[in-house]
């Protein structure tokens, strides 16, 4: 924030909630990472790590809504620092979410058949980088407070959905092709989907952080390539 | 901080130079109170409180114009007394000691439970001279050094030095609004008390200068444990670790500030402060 509160420990207080969004935004960073690496390196240790460690995700959310209902009740907060603690309980269900997505992802590519090889699982694993590079990015912009950094994961969104839309092809292509796939195929579009949800959410955090620091929101309608 | 001989009145060290009570950890009792009944003339004014004012916290008084609360902090350092029809049954301690025994030295009980008011009232004298008032009657320094370094002590203590270190000798009451009430606070806090009682500090003063008062009030919980009455409850809520809701002369619900204000579990409570009645 820009200055110090004459009171001080209102300033403890919001360093104490953004650096609580900022533990949980490294966990679920990680989760992410190793949601990856169980489907791209088969890693059954990983999944199951990631599958265990989701409950302390779920639990730090429950830490900010109270740090943020207490804000709200001791401090009566205003302007920049109202927002802030309005889109922080939101950014802390965000996180939550992907923490569920990574969970899902581990625990689809843990059944998936140990000696299944497809391209597809190499494309799945380049879509996962760029959105974990969404997430950290995002995670930056919040911290920092930096809208540069915030609008240029917005606008990366459009990637990440066109990966999806290219990766449903394929694996449409692959079921069609043999059959026999089809049950690893769905496991793999609902890997899709969900890496495709966390660059969703990571793109809310961008409009989160756009909003506290602005005030206003990211028009919505992203100006389409002619 | 060091704490004062409980029944003598031999002068006590001033305020202590460093503050290392801890803020964190144990919780207990600096003031109890126990089935407090007072009444003015006839007409009871409290019944039956039962409230502990917990060590190094800042425990706040809440409640509709007539609950009792200012009534209530009056009590902590007998400052009823000096209301002829008013009686006051019950037990008040201070530590292990009541402070409405028969032999206590009242005197003595106002210098360990100092009490800061509503409008800034400073003597018509020096800034200096109304810090230096309180440890001359109390004979708590013996040469002009000492009595100077307790003025610098008390005036920084009271976020005020900076602002008077190079004017001590102006009228106390030529100072903005938010200062004389500093300097008040920096008047209590020479004397050394133990407890500070505030009763509306903040409530003539703009909102810069409640906010002055309001960090000070943080401060000073590291040395002193304190008990403010406000009509804000938003104030309260920002400056109280415990908040205590009065109505009609009933303590209704005590608890910690942060619970009191987001799940309170009364329903009385619940209906004060989402400004329902009151």
């Amino acid at each position: 924030m820009t200055g110090e509160h004459i009171v001080r420990s209102y300033d403890t207080d919001i360093d104490e909630l953004v650096n609580t969004i900022s533990e949980m935004g490294g966990l679920a960073e990680s989760q992410v990472a190793g949601a990856l690496a169980a489907l791209t390196r088969r890693d059954v240790e990983a999944a199951e790590r990631v599958i265990t460690a989701d409950a302390r995700l779920d639990e730090i959310e429950e830490k900010v809504d109270q740090m943020s209902i207490h804000l709200f009740a001791r401090r009566q907060p205003m302007a920049r620092d109202l927002r802030l603690i309005a889109m922080s309980l939101k950014i802390s269900n965000d996180l939550e979410r992907v923490g569920d997505y990574a969970a899902s992802v581990a625990k689809r590519a843990k059944r998936l058949d140990p000696g299944l090889q497809l391209n597809a699982i190499g494309s799945l694993g380049r879509m996962g980088a760029l959105v974990q590079d969404m997430l950290t990015d995002v995670l930056d912009a919040y911290i920092e407070r930096d809208d540069r950094q915030a609008m240029s994961v917005w606008h990366r969104d459009a990637e990440v959905d066109d990966f999806y839309d290219s990766l449903f092809r394929e694996l449409i292509t692959y079921v069609l092709e043999d059959p026999r796939t089809t049950s690893a195929c769905i496991d793999l579009l609902f890997i899709a989907k969900n890496l495709e949800r966390i660059g969703d959410h990571a793109t809310n955090i961008a409009e989160r952080v756009h909003y506290i620091l602005h005030g206003d929101r990211i028009n919505r309608v992203r100006s389409e390539p002619a | 901080m060091s704490e004062a001989p409980q029944t003598s009145t031999a002068p006590r060290a001033p305020a202590p130079q460093v503050a290392h009570a801890p803020i964190e950890g144990p919780r207990d009792a600096k003031m109890r109170t126990r089935a407090v009944n007072l009444w003015y003339g006839d007409k009871q004014a409290l019944f039956d409180v039962d409230l502990d004012v917990n060590r190094h916290e800042v425990t706040a008084l809440i409640g509709p114009s007539g609950c009792g609360k200012s009534t209530y902090l009056r009590c902590l350092n007998r400052m009823n007394d000096t209301i002829d029809i008013c009686r006051t049954e019950g037990e008040i301690y201070l530590d292990d000691r009541d402070i409405y025994d028969p032999d206590v030295d009242v005197v003595e009980i106002r210098a360990r439970v100092g009490m800061v008011f509503q409008q800034p009232n400073p003597f018509p004298k020096s800034v200096y001279d109304n810090v230096a008032y309180g440890p001359r009657i109390h004979g708590l320094v013996n040469t002009k050094a000492e009595l100077d370094e307790l003025v610098e002590q008390s005036l920084t203590r009271a976020a005020l030095w900076n602002e008077v270190k190079d004017r001590l000798g102006d009228p106390g009451n030529g100072l903005s609004g938010g200062q004389q009430q500093r300097l008040c606070i920096a008047r209590t806090i020479a004397v050394g008390p133990e407890v500070i009682l505030m009763d509306e500090p903040a409530s003539a003063l703009d909102p810069v200068a409640t906010a002055h008062i309001e960090e000070l009030i943080d401060e000073l919980r590291r040395d002193y444990t304190i008990c403010i009455v406000t009509h804000s409850m938003q104030q309260a809520a920002r400056v109280s670790q415990r908040t205590a809701f009065f109505h009609l002369g009933r303590l209704i619900e005590v608890g910690e500030t942060n619970d009191l204000f987001t799940n309170p579990q009364q329903q009385m409570t619940q209906d004060y402060i989402t400004g329902r009645f009151g």
